[in-house]
Order: structure tokens, then sequence, then C-alpha cells
């Protein structure tokens, strides 16, 4: 009972300065640790989303997010209206310009007005200059990809609506031809697109005259692949510049001293 | 008796200059008007003068992104112009989440929440933390990391460019400044607030106080959003140096005695009772 009541005194004391200082600042550390770790976890969800056509210019998307400044004068810049700035509920990094070519796709100005006004850089004039002039041909805002499943011309049906609608005709798709064995008097006309020329406008993909586009723009990342610098075209004298890149690391695998009997017998003691 | 127009002068204004500056952004994107194009974290004036958050650069900064000088001129820009006018002069007479937290503010008072709950369970030094905070996150993410949820750009940029579910931001600080701090948003977690606040510290036109004109009725703490910075009320006559100080000008005008009004800052020595 004594005990109780020299307890609850004991509860009633003030905290000391000293204590209340070091408690306070324990909760300040606290609270910005778990804000923080809230914060960057928001922030790294929503810049995952890769998905997203940047306008022409644009840096590197890692790079792209660091120095937007989403001030959105490249979409009030675009005279088509193709560029939109991403909204709260878009699922898009918030604020940042994008397109979305089935809607409108990029018609590519020949004076680019979206990426002189860029403030900050995002949109690098540079990368999208050929001899000190504007060339939206240089521009590399994607890469289309034809579904061949759903694509008629790949069903043997005459269609070429995304050729005729690349503004770079005849050099960003190309048509194959090559004979329908199904009718054997008839020929395929393949649309193939030139990865390389292709700069991922869209023109393409708003013209596809399938219920969903199967000739679609992805970011360049996303669609392709990497050889890395162990394959190199032995035959070709540009590519093996890359071999400049290579690294000269070599890896080296331990040899085991034990016989081989032992290994390939391991782990049979339970048999 | 006072007139109307005496008793709201600054709040009027401030209302003006908020919807113009909205109405004049908006135009810009809809209509090519040229006077205003962008909106608040970058923009020009008539095709030709930039302004840049300053903040946002400084964000930027910490996430290791290259500064180009369009940017650095229209942060400077906008740096100067706010130690002229008052720091946080953005925050009452720019931007438009002023006008979501003095509408909860408004009705707070009306329905007595304040009577509800007596004391502030938050510090307002919350929003230097924050303000630290995101320029660590800045550094960590590399990514300008309050500009990813800054409700500010998200109201702003829903007005000029579309809002999506930017209503949702807006009905959320609403409601938290309605029913669960007083001045919650702008007055304790806002780090642009808490960063033109310390900006503020150095700016020219501030609110001055004559003490001799003051009959201690205490509207002016009442109606203001940061009543800490008027802690010389009816003792010293000062300027407000407080960084917090919005220049937002309610005190002034709701001041019958002439006690309050705005001047050039005033070194605090000069205007004690004693050095005069």
């Amino acid at each position: 009972m004594s005990e109780n009541k020299h307890n609850m005194a004991k509860k009633r004391e003030p905290l000391s300065d000293r204590r209340k200082f070091i408690l306070n600042m324990a909760r300040g550390v606290g609270l910005a640790t778990m804000g923080g770790f809230i914060w960057s976890a928001y922030v790294d969800e929503v810049r995952a989303s890769s998905l997203t056509l940047r306008p022409p210019g644009a840096l590197k998307e890692s790079d792209f997010l660091k120095t937007c400044i989403k001030c959105g004068l490249c979409v009030e810049a675009c005279p088509y209206d193709t560029l939109l700035l991403a909204k709260p509920g878009d699922n898009k990094p918030i604020g940042t310009p994008y397109f979305v070519p089935r809607e409108i796709p990029c018609y590519m100005c020949t004076d680019i007005p979206c990426v002189p006004v860029c403030p900050t850089g995002a949109l690098n004039e540079a990368s999208v200059t050929t001899n000190e002039v504007l060339d939206i041909n240089a521009a590399d805002m994607g890469v289309a990809v034809i579904d061949a499943n759903s694509c008629i011309a790949f069903w043997g049906i005459q269609c070429d609506a995304c050729y005729r609608a690349c503004p770079l005709l005849g050099e960003a798709i190309t048509i194959e031809y090559s004979k329908n064995e199904r009718t054997g008097k008839h020929a395929y006309m393949k649309p193939v697109v030139q990865s390389d020329v292709c700069t991922g406008c869209g023109m393409c993909e708003k013209a596809c005259v399938t219920e969903k586009a199967s000739i679609f723009v992805l970011p360049r990342e996303v669609a392709q692949g990497r050889a890395g610098n162990h394959y190199i075209k032995g035959w070709e004298k540009e590519d093996e510049k890359r071999l400049e890149n290579a690294t000269s690391e070599t890896t080296t695998t331990e040899l085991s001293k034990d016989s081989a009997l032992d290994s390939l017998n391991d782990g049979l003691e339970g048999y | 008796m006072k007139t109307l127009w005496n008793s709201y002068r600054y709040l009027i204004l401030r209302r003006f200059t908020q919807i113009s500056l909205l109405v004049l952004y908006f135009g810009g994107n809809a209509w090519g008007w040229s006077v205003l194009r962008g909106n608040l974290s970058s923009s020009r004036i008539f095709d030709f003068i930039p302004m840049s958050d300053p903040y946002a650069a400084l964000q930027m900064l910490a996430a290791g992104a290259l500064l180009s000088v369009d940017l650095l001129i229209g942060a400077a820009v906008v740096t100067l112009f706010y130690l002229l006018i008052g720091g946080r002069a953005f925050c009452s007479w720019v931007c438009p989440v002023n006008m979501i937290t003095d509408a909860a503010n408004f009705l707070r008072t009306k329905i007595e929440i304040n009577r509800l709950q007596g004391k502030q369970p938050a510090s307002r030094d919350m929003r230097y933390w924050i303000f630290a905070l995101s320029l660590v996150i800045s550094f960590a993410m590399g990514i300008a990391a309050f500009e990813f949820i800054s409700p500010i750009s998200m109201v702003h940029r829903g007005i000029v460019f579309g809002l999506g579910f930017g209503w949702a931001a807006m009905l959320i600080i609403f409601l938290f400044d309605l029913f669960v701090l007083k001045n919650g948003w702008c007055g304790h977690i806002c780090p642009l607030g808490g960063f033109y606040s310390l900006l503020g510290k150095f700016s020219l036109i501030r609110v001055l106080h004559s003490e001799e004109n003051c009959t201690l009725c205490m509207k002016c703490k009442d109606v203001c959003p940061e009543h800490q910075v008027l802690h010389m009320i009816g003792k010293e006559s000062l300027s407000v140096t407080s960084g917090e100080c919005t220049n937002c000008g309610r005190c002034v005008e709701v001041c019958d005695d002439d006690a309050l009004g705005f001047s050039i800052r005033k070194p605090a020595q000069i205007n004690k009772k004693t050095g005069e």
C-alpha cells in the first residue's frame, strides 16, 4: 500500500529538463525517421512507372525526373495538345509531361516548340540538334513495337496504315514481302520497325486500324534488349569500337582439390 | 464607423491578387495569353522574365540535378522579389492553398471548433523539420522530394492544367485544418512556407506596431494566423521581425486604433522605447 503511494508520488514529479530535452530529441528524430521512410517509399513508388512517354529531347528517365520542375511550359507550347501534365490519378510521376500516342501522337514539328521553352534543360535542346539546327528526326521518345498476332498485315490482309502514317516514310517502318503459303498466290506485306530510325512519335499507333493498336510506342528502355559488350559484330568496323568499353575483368573459378569421386558421391549418405 | 473596405481592404486585395494570378496562368495555358505562362513551379512573364520556385531549385540541387542558367536566374528573381516584399507574402498573396486554409479557418471559428479543442497539439517548428527532411530525401532519392507530394503545386497545376484527383488534396487540407489542427497546413506543416519564413527573416516590408496607440483589444492576435509573431503587441513599438509573418495585413485592417501598419523594416534597437 505504502509502496503504491510512493509510486504515485514519483509519477507526479515533473520531468527534469534534461529528461525532457532527451525525450523531445528522441521524439523529433523518431518522427523524422518515420515520416522520412513513408515519404521515401511514396516517392519511390510513384517514380517506378516506367511506361511513360516523354516529350522530344527528354533526358534519361532518372535524370528527367530529377530535372523537370513540372511547370508545364512544354505542354503550353505544344500546338497539337499532344503533351499532358500528369494529374493525381493518372498513375504517372505527378506533374511531369507525357503523351498518349493513340489519343494524340507527336506530330514532329520541325521547330520543336516544346523543347527550347524548358527552363531546366530536362528537355535537352542539344539532343534534338544536328549541325546546330533543330532536328526533330533526332528525337528519341520511344520505339514502335508490333504485335504480330493482332496486326492484320501479318494475317495476309493488305494494310499499310502505319507505313503510310510514318513521318519517316520508308525509313522507320519498312515493308517486308514474303509469299503467302496458305493461298499460294498472295503476298504478305509485313511492316517492320527499324528501331534505330524510329523516333517514337506514335503516328503509326494513332493510324493503326485494329481495335486496340497492334503497333504501339514503348519507351526504348522498355522495348529493347541489350547485347552487352561481350558480343561484338566482328564483321563490322563500327561495332568493334564497342570493345573499348568492354571491361577487362576476368573471372576465375576456384578448382576444388577434392577428388571427383567424392564430389559425385557427396550427399548420398542417406541412401 | 469603419467602412467595409477599411476593415477588409487587404483581404480583398489579397483575394484579388490570388484569383487574378490564377486567371492569368489559366489563360496562359487555355487561351495562349503571354502575361504569365507556366505555373508556380516555373513560369515566364511576357515570355521573357523567368521565374522559378527557389525551394524547388534547392531540392533539385540536393537531388544532384544540373541547374540550368534559366532556372538559376528565375530562382534569383523570385528570391529577390520576396526579400523585398516579405518572404511569406507568397503564402498570403499568391498561394492558392491559402484560400482553402482561410476558408477552413473561417468555418472553424464560425462553428466554434476552437472551443472544443483548446490546446494545439503540434509545434509550429514542424515546417522547418519537414523542410530539412525534404532536402535529405531529395539527396537520398535523387529526386525533388516535396515536388512529388506538394499540394500547393498539385492545386495550382490542377487549376491551370486540369485537376484529376487534385480535388482530393484540396479536401484533405481543408478537413485537416478544420478538424485536426488550427492553421495546420500553412502554419505548421508546409515546408514551402518554412522556406519563405527563413527568407522573410531578412525581408524589407514588415508590419510595424506602435505601442502608444495600442488599446490592448487583442483583435490582431485573434485574427492572425501566426499569432506568435505579434509578441510585442502592447509592449514595445517594434517591427514584426519574425519570418513567419505572412504580411497578410489582417492585423492592420482589424486594428481600430492605428497601432499597426506596413512599413520598411526598422532595426529593433531604434524602435525600443528607451532608444527614442
